[in-house]
């Protein structure tokens, strides 16, 4: 299959590549060796693969890379390009909120995009806005625990930048 | 290893794991992640009968396809291993399929592209023609059924007692496993009651994140295996035995896993990828999509029908167990469930007698194997099921019908093993405050009913196992562990880091743990059935100590002080006259154990004991039958926990997965086709199904012969969940469920009868 050349912003830099008509976002990330957006059931259920295309989540095991021509697509890898960990992650490592890590950055994204919208989510709200993304090991609680814990250290630097 | 008392520093403290960082930023360094160059990808042709005998394999227009490397079947695997037959307990399961397929969505045929797409397309291409034969899904039937899945049993030569199965034909049972403690027939002649049940577990699967994933890749005269398993050491000498190589030409490498549960053991795609490597002389990538997973390997579906003769002042005095598992096509490892677990088919209750029988049945359902507790949930479901019966029938509170039973210290199980760091009676306990259980409940109003069960299971570690670990010093001081239990989430790393910290005087952060590779890592049983914390614990904490004596002398010999802590580099220092030299301490550990007898009888059947429990208190709208759970109590006795948070977070793990097999998870078949092979049909539990209030209990314990006191724990809090919601049920709306999964749907049946 012929392959075409697309333009997009991976994690604020500009990149170029070809892609097939049948590339999925993952395989794409996959080529440019970011494997933090991941496919496992394959059918947008688990929220493995989540990564943000105009600050929006996306499924990128469904997502065709073609569609990211001229667009901004965010993955976890690009969090802590300033070697520092954002204050999601730094909450889901205070908090034990994973064990194997698979579905990890997923939930990640997911809640920044949460708390980007709802700065203090309740509990409800976040079960709501999470139910997208699975966890077999089951480390729920603990992600629950992460969302609170992430919003007040939100809260708490911008309250240091005022 | 008697340091009850002892203050320790590292082992206790609640770290985050030492991955952590890689695994919140998407950089962990999982299988899934490698890309070999030249490498091919291979896509599986299945089979689309149950049962059958291969009459053809068309694989023309698929060779002839464009940019496909290869197409393989059976019978070129021949060329590389001329007996492709694979397993750890029998040796009954092909590369591909030869000659018959035993069920649907075998491997019998791949196909190898550059392109996993091509690939892809190309196995759509090929066509196989079967003769059918009979076959047979149910455990039951599998017992007499004239539909004999293997023509003969092929029980692997490494366990002397399984021998006796050599040669055995026309039969499904694959292992047959008997326990007879005194004279069960006299006390049920002679009780004041008998009460009979049986229950029926489904066949579920463990469904990984990361799906199942090897890579294979020939190097000189020898092959690397890059895979997603829980058993390296394993997988080396498996794919060694079948190529006739010596073990040390097999090197197998293993990452962080996206998770197991026990779907990651033995040999999955290790053997076919490395013949394909042989036979393309390329790097060979496979891996499964989420549906193939299914296809691959599962948890034993089960019948237990159990009896209990009980006494005037409701004292259990024998029981008699007939538990089938449902194996499917292929054995794995239910012949070592069928034992290994079946021998604990009475409970955690003091039982003066009892009859066991377990069998292993071979059926024509993907193959059945250890998932999450190792056979036992499905016994703790039926045990406990059955005791809250009693008690009801007994007009017993269940908790007291417990506690009156209960299997205590100093007392012998069933196979005559004394009991010993059990904390069965401090589970039940704690589960009874935590539930407020001689408090008032509140019922519920209108047609929302609530109730509320508890229950307790218990485990005997699988053995005998060999752990073997080595702790290395460099000559700056800085630590390197070498071990092969594998991470897959349960924070192994981070435990057996702060083993060694603990023993060496050192941060648990300054040690580098190297991932499972079996050119440098010893070798481990495997990371399975919670053994990895006592087992390779010891193992590790042997090898720091090895290492802190060999420091301790060099420091003697130097005329230093005793001890070396805190002056390492200076010892390595005046030793070598330079920064120069390694250390290397070395650990192995394989606990005392004795065989059962003929009767099933031993008095040191099981390293350790893991023993948990869980409540409950649910909601039943009875006018649908739908369920919600409103709190979940969770205890276990795991010893003394090496790190209470990773251990809390486990508990918590272990029974909300449960809760997927209590409610909602179930394989359904069709014509031995799994119907609902994806994460759209077959429900595991997210965010919104967790009750919201958890909470986890470690229970005061101390486990004598484990390290720092530890014990395993990652099944124990899956022991008691399924009879504990079954239980609330019957509390709430008065109806009782012998099969899982209760689901809503189920719930409304024997509420309202199969009326529309």
């Amino acid at each position: 299959m012929t392959k075409k050349p697309i333009k997009f912003v991976l994690n604020g830099r500009e990149v170029q590549a070809f892609v097939s008509p049948d590339d999925s976002v993952v395989d794409l990330l996959r080529e440019l060796d970011h494997f933090g957006a991941r496919e496992s059931c394959g059918q947008g259920l688990c929220g493995c693969c989540t990564v943000l295309i105009d600050g929006v989540s996306v499924t990128g095991c469904l997502e065709l890379a073609l569609l990211l021509d001229g667009k901004r697509i965010n993955t976890v890898e690009g969090l802590d390009a300033d070697g520092q960990l954002s204050a999601v992650q730094q909450a889901f490592i205070d908090t034990g909120a994973f064990q194997c890590g698979f579905c990890t950055p997923g939930f990640i994204l997911m809640i920044e995009q949460l708390l980007d919208e709802n700065p203090d989510p309740t509990d409800d709200e976040a079960r709501d806005y999470l139910s997208g993304n699975l966890c077999r090991c089951a480390a729920y609680p603990e992600i629950l625990s992460a969302v609170r814990n992430a919003a007040m250290k939100r809260k708490t630097a911008q309250g240091a930048d005022a | 290893m008697g340091d009850k008392t002892m203050t320790t520093t590292e082992v206790g403290r609640s770290l985050p794991r030492l991955e952590a960082r890689q695994k919140v930023t998407g950089r962990a360094n999982y299988t899934h992640n490698l890309k070999l160059p030249g490498m091919v990808h291979a896509k599986v042709f299945r089979s689309t009968v149950p049962h059958g005998k291969i009459l053809s394999i068309d694989t023309a227009e698929a060779a002839s396809y464009p940019g496909v490397a290869a197409v393989v079947t059976g019978k070129d695997i021949l060329d590389v291993v001329p007996e492709p037959y694979y397993g750890p307990a029998f040796h009954d399961q092909p590369i591909l399929a030869l000659n018959k397929v035993r069920y649907v969505g075998e491997p019998v045929a791949v196909v190898l592209a550059d392109d996993p797409r091509i690939a892809a397309e190309a196995v759509e291409l090929i066509d196989a023609v079967y003769e059918e034969l009979p076959a047979v899904y149910d455990e039951t039937e599998a017992m007499t059924s004239d539909a004999v899945v293997h023509d003969e049993l092929k029980p692997a030569g490494t366990f002397p007692d399984l021998k006796h199965l050599n040669g055995r034909k026309d039969t499904n049972i694959a292992l047959d496993f008997h326990l007879k403690q005194g004279h069960a027939d006299a006390a049920f002649a002679s009780a004041a009651h008998v009460f009979a049940h049986s229950f029926q577990t489904q066949q579920t699967m463990h469904t990984p994140m990361e799906p199942i994933i090897s890579l294979a890749e020939p190097s000189g005269d020898r092959l690397i295996i890059h895979t997603a398993s829980q058993s390296p050491s394993f997988v080396r000498s498996e794919v060694a035995r079948l190529l006739g190589w010596s073990e040390n030409r097999v090197q197998v490498k293993v990452g962080h896993l996206g998770g197991g549960f026990g779907a990651k053991l033995y040999i999955k795609l290790e053997a076919l990828v490395a013949a394909l490597a042989l036979l393309c002389r390329r790097p060979v990538r496979l891996s499964l999509s989420m549906e193939e997973q299914f296809y691959t390997i599962s948890k034993h579906a089960s019948t237990f029908h159990i009896k209990s003769a009980v006494d005037k002042d409701g004292r259990i005095t024998a029981r008699k167990c007939e538990v089938l598992w449902n194996g499917g096509a292929y054995a794995d490892i239910g012949p070592r469930v069928t034992q290994k677990s079946g021998f604990t088919a009475t409970g955690p209750y003091d039982i003066a007698a009892a009859d066991i029988d377990s069998y292993a049945l071979y059926t024509n359902r993907p193959p059945a194997g250890a998932l999450r507790g190792f056979g036992i949930p499905q016994l703790v479901w039926a045990y406990e099921s059955h005791t809250d019966l009693i008690a009801r029938e007994l007009g017993m509170d269940p908790v007291e019908f417990r506690r009156r039973n209960i299997l205590k210290d100093g007392r012998p199980h069933v196979t005559g093993t004394v009991m010993k760091d059990a904390a069965i009676d401090a589970v039940l306990e704690t589960l009874a405050e935590r539930m407020r259980w001689s408090e008032p409940f509140d019922r519920g109003e209108g047609t929302v009913k609530r109730g509320r069960g508890v229950a307790i299971g218990f485990k005997a570690c699988v053995s005998p196992t060999t752990s073997v670990a080595t702790v290395t010093v460099a000559a700056d001081g800085s630590v390197t562990l070498h071990h092969a239990t594998v991470d897959m989430g349960q924070g192994s790393d981070t435990a057996m880091a702060q083993i060694v910290a603990e023993v060496l005087g050192v941060r648990t952060e300054e040690i580098r743990v190297v991932d499972p590779d079996t050119d440098v890592t010893p070798y481990d049983m495997a990371t399975l059935g919670s053994r990895s914390t006592f087992h390779m614990g010891n193992a590790v904490r042997k090898a720091a100590e090895h290492a802190r004596t060999q420091l301790d002398d060099m420091a003697k010999s130097l005329g230093m002080a005793e001890t070396a802590a805190g002056r390492v580099k200076e010892v390595f220092r005046r030793t070598y006259g330079m920064q120069a030299g390694t250390v290397v301490g070395v650990g192995t550990y394989i606990p005392e154990y004795v065989s059962p007898n003929e009767d099933g009888l031993s008095d040191n059947v099981t390293p350790f004991w893991m023993i948990g429990g869980t409540g409950v208190e649910v909601e039943v709208d009875t006018e649908t039958g739908r369920t919600k759970l409103l709190k979940m109590v969770n205890a276990a006795d795991l010893g003394t926990a090496l790190n209470p948070r990773i251990v809390e977070t486990q508990l918590s793990g272990a029974a909300i997965m449960q809760l997927g097999f209590t409610v909602s998870e179930e394989m359904i078949l069709d014509g031995g086709q799994v119907t609902n092979a994806s994460l759209a049909d077959y429900k595991i539990p997210g965010i919104k199904d967790i009750p919201p209030v958890i909470e986890n209990c470690i229970v005061d314990a101390h486990t004598e012969t484990g390290p720092f006191g530890a014990k395993g724990v990652g099944e124990s809090a899956t022991f008691g969940v399924s009879p504990a919601v079954a239980e609330a049920i019957q509390d709430a709306c008065g109806v009782r469920l012998t099969r899982l999964p209760m689901t809503a749907e189920a719930i409304f049946h024997a509420l309202h009868g199969d009326k529309k």
